[in-house]
């Protein structure tokens, strides 16, 4: 834990390349109102200016209600975060060792579908069913994840073109699985996985609160944090997180202090697989009961984001996953609320990391003297 | 014309880059900008060619205030620079590179090329500077790609002419001619800004001296009465040692032996040929060469990062051509690469973990897969005051360290291992004066203690100085085989451009 402080006090040092970070979010925001404004045609027309803003204020007061402002909804930005931590921790142990993986999809569709097998193969007891069946989707996404590190290291493919490529094929993949005996539930045509033994689900977090079916947040949050932790401790203290950043840094200085770069490629593109298949074995597990083809969603791209809003840093990631999170999950409450629609949430995503990828620009409309632009390893890998 | 610098300050977030400096420049003499690196020469020299705006201070030309708000105001009053790395476009023409920009055009923008041949070959006889306007510029020598630059500047009529470290890229026997055409300028009455961190070319072709040092100009030397250890005093601020001391080498066993070495790249191309030799314990080898003459390759293979292509490599008997870095390491190898930035350093660690890039795989630095952290820290602080690097604290970032502090980290992390055979190329390339006496003494105090040395360096003074044997490259292979102190830096710069002089004994 000491350690854990002292990290935590030299984030805090940090404070610049922080302050950026929050001058990105705040700018979208600020933007985002512009556009909720514009969009406010009705009172536009009527030339209802402080109507107008009024809509703004809601709409963002929503967004706050529907993600802390209750149990529930609390709970409900938790359930959004778990995935999304978990595929961010992909997407930035990969970035780590200067890899760009866009793959968190299809690791996170390959780690839920051999979670699931576990999941309704067994029939308990489940303080070894649930256990086996996470570590089943470690596995799944680990193998998933290290095929584009073998093509890397054997031959040179681009990660960023097969992982993309893998995507795809892990779709339809499970689009066939899903319509197999093996998976397909017994009742049904449609591509749709039995359902998860009891004992196979993962404890709802909340569960000590008897007869609130409502708070959907699983244990596969503690897992996403317990992740984070061991990530963290990872680059930290281990001989293999220290040749991940080296690499990650300076991929020459690597080969010259004599890393094994290529076992380094497929390890980290396995480690990235392994908490993608994480979170696929959460949503499988804990969120859903069952598979169907598309539970990964858009998680995968979202995580791209999120790493490079936090920097690849471990607790910079979470922030920035239960951000997202809370953005989906408030978003919900503000198209009730207020007329504006959800969407509105993926143009402020869209608009966060726009910020954080210009930071000159954000330097310039706030004017800070001084702050250091840390572009940081996230920028790295682009089409290299 | 007359050129002056008056009070110019330059100053960037943490640092004062150019401190109230004052320079004067008439045209026809040559003025040598010296001092260390980071002394702010380069800043300074941004700044006359309206690269950067000075904070406070005034640029006169001919007692005329000016402001250069960008190079092409410098150019219009007559200033030209000629910049380390050349501005050239390798397929071009040597006439169509020099008229890039200010191109002879008709009617519809058509370009005259022969009005530019024309202008290439009237300056180049004008100055004595024998340039073929339709050579390709890829397929020049730099001392000759040098003199294009130099047509470009002249072409656009400057008065004053400033080149950054010029001599960097060149051969001895180029480093005379670039003198000759240096001369040439200033009876033309041009004026001549010389950036150079070597003190014998300043005391050479210089009429005054001027030294920078931390942003300041910390005094004039004349060249006429100054000698190279007053100035270097001037350029670090204590007196400093400027040659290599070291006794008669005790030249014991062969530990590396390089037999019939030849690497090829993958494209087949051909750099290193036929190399033999071999390097015994308690001595230095140097290898000299132009840059480009397949040194580089040669180290990467003796140190396991490209595959050698055909002959043998041991290390005290045992066969390791194709082992791996790590496995050389553990052999007692050492290698100081010729780009720290690229290869020695990684720029975004700290350099405590810098320190131990090498090492932290062994068992005083790490427990299975965990790393020692304060094993490590502790060796940092002894290497940090051990080596005198000068850094804040060892969690610093190493690439926002000095260059003469970057190559201390990896000098200490290299030589601070029990070593059979150290392998240094251009381990003083962009170091301060004061850290070269450093390195050098580590270096020749690693031999004494019964390591095996190889220097690969580019800097002939430095190899000669160093080396108790010297081997030239020349085109991939070696070519000569001489013993430093009985010859003249001429005779081997005459190996190094492939030809053989009479009199001095082959191999």
């Amino acid at each position: 834990m000491k350690r854990l402080f002292n990290y935590l006090g030299e984030r805090l040092n940090k404070i610049s390349s922080l302050k950026l970070t929050f001058l990105a979010v705040l700018s979208a925001l600020v933007v985002g109102a512009f556009i909720i404004v514009v969009s406010d045609i009705d009172n536009l027309r009527d030339g209802d200016i402080v109507g107008a803003l009024s809509t703004v204020g809601s709409a963002y007061w929503a967004l706050v209600v529907g993600s802390f402002g209750s149990l529930r909804a609390i709970s409900n930005t938790i359930n959004s975060s778990t995935p999304l931590i978990l595929c961010g921790i992909s997407v930035a142990v990969a970035f780590k060792a200067g890899l760009f993986n866009i793959g968190a999809t299809g690791q996170m569709l390959a780690g839920g579908m051999t979670a699931l097998w576990v999941g309704f193969a067994m029939d308990g007891p489940g303080y070894i069913q649930v256990p086996l069946a996470i570590i089943a989707g470690a596995v799944g996404g680990a193998i998933f994840g290290a095929i584009p590190g073998i093509l890397k290291a054997r031959t040179g493919a681009h990660e960023v073109i097969t992982t993309i490529m893998l995507n795809n094929i892990a779709a339809f993949l499970i689009l066939w699985l899903l319509k197999t005996n093996l998976f397909q539930r017994e009742d049904r045509t449609d591509p749709i996985s039995k359902l998860v033994s009891t004992q196979g689900r993962l404890p709802r977090l909340f569960g000590f609160l008897d007869g609130r079916a409502d708070l959907i947040a699983h244990i596969g949050f503690i897992i996403a944090i317990g992740a984070v932790l061991a990530y963290w401790w990872f680059l930290k203290y281990s001989t293999t997180g220290f040749e991940f950043r080296a690499y990650g840094l300076n991929a020459d200085a690597a080969t010259y202090a004599g890393m094994h770069v290529k076992r380094l490629t497929v390890l980290s593109m396995m480690f990235a697989g392994g908490f993608a298949g994480l979170a696929g074995a959460a949503e499988v597990l804990g969120t859903y009961g069952y598979a169907s083809t598309n539970f990964a969603g858009n998680i995968g791209f979202d995580a791209i984001a999120i790493a490079l809003l936090g920097q690849s840093s471990p607790f910079g990631t979470l922030v920035a996953a239960v951000l997202f999170g809370a953005l989906q999950a408030g978003g919900r409450q503000m198209q009730t609320n207020s007329d504006v629609p959800i969407d509105l949430i993926i143009v402020l995503r869209a608009l966060i990391v726009m910020f954080i990828a210009a930071p000159l620009l954000v330097k310039t409309i706030w004017r800070t003297k001084n702050a250091t632009i840390t572009a940081g390893q996230t920028f790295r890998g682009w089409g290299s | 014309m007359k050129l002056e610098l008056r009070g110019i300050t330059k100053r960037f977030p943490g640092v004062v880059a150019n401190d109230n400096v004052n320079l004067t420049l008439n045209t026809g003499e040559v003025l040598a900008l010296i001092g260390e690196n980071g002394a702010g020469k380069s800043t300074l020299m941004s700044v006359l060619y309206g690269m950067y705006q000075p904070d406070e201070g005034q640029i006169l030309v001919d007692d005329q205030v000016v402001q250069f708000s960008s190079p092409a105001d410098a150019i219009e009053a007559g200033i030209g620079m000629v910049h380390q790395h050349f501005m050239l476009v390798p397929v071009f023409t040597v006439a169509e590179n020099v008229v890039l920009g200010v191109e002879p055009t008709g009617r519809l923008g058509k370009l005259h090329i022969d009005e530019a041949r024309k202008m290439v070959r009237e300056i180049s006889e004008k100055y004595n500077l024998d340039l073929d306007p339709d050579a390709i510029i890829e397929d020049l020598p730099v001392g000759v790609q040098q003199r294009v630059e130099i047509v470009k500047v002249l072409l656009r009529d400057a008065k004053v002419v400033v080149f950054d470290e010029p001599t960097a890229v060149l051969t001895p026997n180029e480093i005379l001619e670039f003198f000759e055409i240096i001369n040439t300028l200033v009876k033309a009455g041009r004026g001549v800004v010389f950036i150079t961190h070597k003190l014998k070319e300043a005391l050479n072709v210089a009429n005054r001296i001027s030294v920078l040092r931390r942003g300041k100009v910390v005094g004039a030397a004349d060249p006429a009465t100054a000698s190279e250890s007053q100035i270097a005093e001037m350029m670090v601020g204590r007196p400093v040692q400027l040659t290599v001391e070291k006794k008669v080498a005790q030249a014991g066993e062969v530990v590396l032996n390089v037999n019939d070495l030849t690497v090829l790249d993958a494209d087949g191309r051909t750099h290193v040929e036929g190399v033999s030799f071999n390097v015994r314990s308690g001595e230095i080898v140097g290898i000299a060469g132009v840059q480009g003459n397949g040194q580089t390759e040669l180290v990467e293979a003796l140190t396991g990062l490209r595959k050698a292509t055909g002959g043998t490599i041991t290390l005290d008997g045992k066969d390791l051509t194709n082992s791996d870095p790590r496995e050389r390491h553990s052999l007692g190898m050492a290698h100081i690469p010729e780009d720290r930035q690229r290869q020695g350093l990684v720029g975004g660690l700290s350099v405590a973990e810098n320190l131990v890039l090498t090492r932290y795989h062994d068992d005083q630095f790490s427990h299975g897969l965990v790393v020692d952290w304060e094993a490590a820290n502790a060796v940092s602080d002894t290497l940090i005051s051990e080596y005198d690097i000068r850094t804040p604290s060892k969690e610093t970032g190493v690439g926002t360290l000095s260059g003469g502090n970057q190559q201390k980290v990896i000098v200490a992390r290299e030589l601070s291992r029990d070593l059979r055979l150290t392998i240094a190329a251009q381990p003083t390339r962009g170091v301060d004066v004061g850290s070269i006496e450093y390195i050098h003494s580590r270096i020749v105090q690693e031999r004494d203690a019964g390591t095996a040395v190889l220097i690969v360096s580019t800097e002939l003074e430095e190899v000669m100085a160093l080396s108790d044997r010297l081997l030239v490259m020349y085109r991939g292979k070696v070519v000569a085989e001489l013993d430093p102190t009985k010859v003249t830096p001429m005779e081997v710069g005459l190996y190094m451009a492939g030809s053989r002089p009479d009199g001095v004994v082959q191999k």
